[in-house]
């Protein structure tokens, strides 16, 4: 099968590796700890693993465009703040 | 006991299957597309973030999305009332019922591409009805040519096409409520108002929140209505988010900053619907929390 009109690159390649690993660790993780770790967080929502990887990707892209149209450093930077925001929303939602 | 079988999971496998081809791949294809540049023949060249930052900047861009946001918000304030009030009005029994429901499925069973033909031959001035009369009777109405009549025609159309769903499912809502509840509510003196508020509305809340979400995401996705009807015109007056989109990637044929669009339209849509959803099952978590 030739797959050459899908463009894939190396980047968007590593970029859809990435997710698909979280998902995966994300199995694994439910597997040793069954339930999905329900808790009421900081935003007053009722959050399981699942929900608090959504708003992290979800968030993590929102910041990267606002990154993009905002701030004039490389986009390298905005990732450790995805990083670091993802870390804070497993922590405090 | 053994509580769960995972060899359901097989059955589910057809439905992932067909969500990877219809929406995953497609999805793929889009974000590789956004990164790069194309001259057709399946020529790609790496331009990493550029066609984000042009889109992100872009006037038209903006422009398009503040339609969106405009059309979005107010068929909504018309279409979610109005099917309410609809829905209340009508009958619960009898052979109205039947008369009633056919009546309200009708506009839902005409294609899109349809509702915009008969929409544009009604509002024409010089062969539709409406506007011919309106001419008629004084009122200078041209939505080919005027923004406000162009809004003005969108707007109605899509009001006459789509409230019927918000009435289905408020009245599927409202002839679940048990008559105990109302008998109840008589007895304890209570008005048209008070029955409304405090047995009807909490009723027909969680049907309330897919018809919201539903009118939200399709409304903000509308294409094929004001394309049929208007062309995006007056000028750019109706040219929306969708219509603009695909100006740009079939019509120029500039497939990266479409992709770039498109990524980011979808991430505007899913964070809407995300807080949409959020914020009108919040009170719903709240209450069984109390009930705990």
């Amino acid at each position: 099968m030739d797959f050459a009109w899908m463009g894939w690159t190396t980047p968007t390649a590593i970029f859809f590796a990435t997710i698909a690993a979280l998902i995966l660790a994300m199995f694994i993780w439910e597997l040793i700890v069954p339930g999905g770790g329900p808790r009421k967080g900081i935003l007053g929502l009722h959050t399981t693993r699942g929900d608090r990887l959504f708003i992290s990707l979800l968030s993590s892209a929102w910041l990267c465009l606002a990154w993009l149209g905002l701030v004039p450093l490389p986009l390298w930077w905005a990732l450790v703040a995805c990083a670091a925001l993802a870390a804070l929303i497993f922590w405090l939602c | 006991m053994k509580s769960w079988n995972n060899r359901a999971w097989l059955l589910v496998l057809p439905v992932l299957v067909l969500v990877a081809f219809s929406a995953v791949i497609p999805l793929m294809t889009v974000v590789n597309y956004s990164v790069q540049d194309s001259f057709g023949n399946n020529e790609f060249f790496w331009v990493g973030t550029e066609w984000f930052q042009e889109v992100l900047a872009s006037e038209r861009f903006h422009n398009a999305l503040l339609r969106n946001l405009l059309f979005s918000g107010i068929v909504l304030a018309i279409e979610i009332p109005l099917g309410i009030a609809i829905a209340l009005c009508m009958p619960t029994r009898g052979i109205g019922v039947s008369f009633c429901l056919v009546l309200m499925a009708l506009p839902l069973l005409i294609p899109w591409n349809v509702v915009g033909t008969i929409w544009q031959i009604f509002g024409r001035v010089d062969i539709g009805l409406l506007g011919h009369w309106l001419n008629a009777a004084g009122v200078e109405f041209n939505y080919t040519s005027d923004v406000t009549d162009a809004w003005i025609t969108i707007v109605l159309m899509d009001v006459w096409h789509w409230t019927s769903l918000v009435v289905l499912l408020c009245y599927s809502a409202l002839v679940a409520i048990p008559e105990a509840y109302y008998q109840a509510a008589r007895i304890d003196g209570a008005g048209r108002w008070s029955i409304f508020r405090a047995i009807q509305l909490p009723r027909m809340k969680r049907v309330l929140i897919i018809a919201v979400l539903l009118r939200f995401m399709d409304s903000f996705m509308i294409y094929t209505e004001p394309f049929v009807l208007t062309g995006g015109g007056p000028g750019n007056a109706t040219t929306f988010l969708s219509i603009d989109l695909v100006q740009m990637a079939v019509g120029q044929f500039d497939i990266g900053p479409a992709a770039a669009m498109s990524l980011i339209y979808f991430l505007i849509i899913l964070a809407l619907s995300w807080v949409f959803y959020t914020v009108m099952t919040r009170d719903d978590e709240q209450a069984q929390e109390g009930q705990r």
